[in-house]
């Protein structure tokens, strides 16, 4: 191997394991989308309904394009729900395995909590502890580098958008104690 | 050569130091974003767009374009060393790729990969340098019937020429339509499912939406799977690349193929992903010892590069020259253009003559600015893949939050990109694909205005989409192509009922 070679071995300890047992089956999910969609459909279409969906002199109302569409929804959404009902073999795999709704489920409510965060917090201080209790919690990285990082990124972020950009981000008390 | 003489200008509009400097930027981002797992072409420019609000809309378009060549080109890195498709095109780009780097050739495969990329983007460009302001001369005489009628064709096509479940495109379509016209119609003025909320007032957008499916989606999606891997990252060599350059046009039948394979599918909504396999297989189909593929073999790498970025890059002519997006990426651009005040449409080759012919001649540049680019740092970039996931996911989803905040200066914006999150996430699984529903957000609007005004001219009357040869030709394509897999069937049985007669005979 000549010296321009570099070995690039990256190693995924928490990995999900292959054998977990599934919680969902993909019909379920299938039929639980489904219902949801109809429901929409039928919200939205009631809507529209309730804006207008004749013709007046000017030509169509306003609801009439989308009542359409919501019964073109519902109707593919009735199909599908039928569809994975009867469906027999395939549609059993599973939608989701217990390891991997564990490893969605660390990205997930952490994201959650970093929307919540920005509310009341403003965008940087919630990047910062996202970044710093991410790295330090879930990828089990020393706390030094994990809070490092998640400074040295959101300080980065700060004079990217804010100063050279000019896009403006939501701010928190932290900041308005620093006069911004 | 009209054509010729109005790229000329383009290349002069883009030769600044600061439209230079920013394709230079938008092609490291790029390939960044295309070797990172779990982000791909259009999560990278749907998330870096806010960067480009407060530019002029020929340095914006410049940059996102360039990111997105550069997304190509870092996608074929992790196919090719690690076996890892970054997008669903590079898939077959693995399947002698990978092996040949196995077998110590992975600067050979990576100047292969790039080199066909190059080829199947220049030809594609070539075609949209001479193609697209044709197009859009003859659509600048096309009325709202018209306008409708190509739309529909376009809807029909993602219908009947999908390879998913029928009723899953039907349902991500009429979704994707029904959410662009929540908030004020914009012809009556009057409020459409909004149920009383304030922040539906405004309606969905567009970017918002395709921040959440594409990027906080990926980032769930890729936390399932496991995200070891091992390889080696070598550095290419000038010996190698004109090694490979000289055999190059040994290949030419095949890179040839490819390039218009790709070409065919990234104008009509076949997609990238479609052309790479195709090419794959034909080019294996028609090779002299077809076995040999799969084990390594220098061909099984030019003909998926070729297609996929001769698709990818032709999937911006029809934006170009109808405002309709080919492909996702294609579609986000095109929200680009409307945030920075263009109107897409045929009128853009008139009126916006220093844009368009800046992002074409953008293309040129930035694939030869590529080309040069990736080969001289693959191992610099091959090493971004050792920085551990669980530093990259945060800094992407809080790059998403700024991207889909900056849009319209809005925390509701920031919540709706995680429930959108969440509905990406679900729908890949149960295989409800995206494609359409982004068409369908960024085209909605523009289709029911064009379907309204040609109803109002017409006076309510359907058979205004059949009232010329033109119109009326589109609109029975695309009804024709709607139903295209029941047509497809109803032909292979009469070729059955056909075929015992003739044995008998």
């Amino acid at each position: 191997m000549s010296d321009t070679d570099l070995e690039i071995i990256v190693d995924d300890p928490t990995a999900p394991s292959a054998d977990s047992p599934t919680v969902t089956s993909n019909r379920t999910a299938d039929v639980v989308v489904s219902l949801l969609l109809l429901a929409l459909a039928v919200t939205l279409g009631y809507d529209n309904w309730r804006t207008g969906i004749a013709w007046d002199e000017t030509g169509p109302q306003p609801g009439y394009f989308p009542f359409y569409l919501s019964v073109i929804l519902g109707a593919a959404s009735v199909y599908g729900l039928g569809a994975a009902l009867l469906s027999r073999k395939e549609a059993l795999e599973g939608f989701v395995t217990r390891a991997q709704l564990r490893r969605v489920m660390a990205v997930f409510v952490p994201t959650f909590l970093f929307c919540l965060a920005t509310q009341f917090l403003g965008l940087y201080v919630a990047s910062f502890l996202l970044i710093g209790g991410f790295m330090r919690l879930v990828g089990k990285i020393a706390l030094w580098k994990s809070l490092l990082t998640a400074f040295l990124f959101t300080a980065i972020m700060f004079v990217t958008f804010d100063v050279v950009f000019d896009v403006i981000m939501p701010k928190g008390p932290l900041e308005a104690a620093f006069g911004y | 050569m009209e054509a010729f003489g109005l790229l000329l200008h383009g290349f002069a509009v883009l030769l600044t130091w600061k439209t230079l400097a920013l394709m230079m930027v938008g092609l490291v981002l790029g390939i960044f974003v295309g070797v990172l797992p779990g982000l791909g072409g259009p999560n990278g420019v749907a998330i870096l767009l806010p960067l480009t609000f407060t530019m002029d809309p020929t340095s914006a378009i410049v940059m996102l374009s360039c990111i997105y060549w550069g997304a190509l080109f870092g996608g074929a890195i992790t196919s090719i060393l690690f076996n890892i498709p970054g997008e669903a095109w590079s898939v077959a780009t693995t399947f002698d790729g990978y092996p040949m780097a196995q077998q110590g050739r992975a600067a050979e495969a990576l100047t292969a990969a790039f080199t066909s990329s190059f080829i199947g983007s220049l030809v594609a460009v070539l075609l949209i340098t001479f193609l697209a302001p044709l197009i859009s001369s003859f659509a600048l005489k096309f009325g709202p019937p018209e306008f409708f009628a190509v739309y529909l064709l376009t809807f029909c096509s993602f219908v009947g020429l999908g390879r998913e479940a029928k009723h899953k495109t039907v349902i991500s379509m009429s979704l994707g339509l029904l959410l662009a016209g929540i908030g004020m119609d914009t012809v009556s003025g009057q409020l459409r499912m909004t149920f009383g909320s304030g922040e539906l007032l405004r309606g969905i957008n567009f970017l918002v939406a395709v921040i959440g499916l594409f990027g906080i989606s990926e980032i769930l999606l890729t936390m399932e799977e496991r995200l070891a891997l091992r390889g080696h990252a070598a550095a290419i060599s000038l010996r190698v690349v004109l090694s490979v350059w000289k055999e190059l046009p040994r290949y030419w039948v095949t890179l040839l193929r490819s390039s218009v394979i790709g070409c065919w599918l990234g104008i009509t909504p076949g997609g990238a992903i479609a052309a790479s396999f195709m090419g794959y297989n034909l080019a294996k189909r028609f090779a002299k010892e077809p076995e040999s593929f799969g084990k390594g073999r220098i061909e099984g790498v030019f003909a998926p590069e070729t297609a996929a970025h001769a698709s990818g890059t032709s999937a911006l002519l029809p934006m170009l020259a109808l405002g309709i997006p080919g492909s996702g990426t294609a579609a986000i651009l095109l929200g680009g253009l409307m945030v920075w005040g263009l109107n897409p449409g045929p009128l853009l080759f008139v009126e916006h003559k220093d844009f368009v012919w800046g992002l074409i001649a953008s293309m040129y540049l930035g694939n030869v600015v590529g080309l040069v680019l990736v080969l001289s740092t693959v191992p610099i970039f091959a090493s971004i893949l050792r920085v551990p996931f669980a530093a990259v996911a945060p800094m992407i989803v809080v790059s998403c939050a700024i991207g889909a905040y900056a849009i319209q200066n809005a925390m509701f914006d920031i919540w709706l990109m995680l429930l959108f999150g969440v509905v990406g996430y679900v729908f890949k699984k149960i295989g409800i694909p995206l494609a359409p529903l982004t068409l369908a957000l960024v085209l909605g609007s523009r289709a029911e205005d064009a379907f309204r005004l040609s109803m109002i001219g017409a006076g309510g009357d359907i058979k205004v989409f059949w009232s010329n040869y033109l119109v009326g030709s589109i609109t029975t394509l695309a009804i024709v192509l709607l139903f295209w897999p029941l047509i497809d069937k109803a032909f292979a049985r009469l070729r059955e009922l056909g075929r015992p007669a003739k044995r008998a005979g």
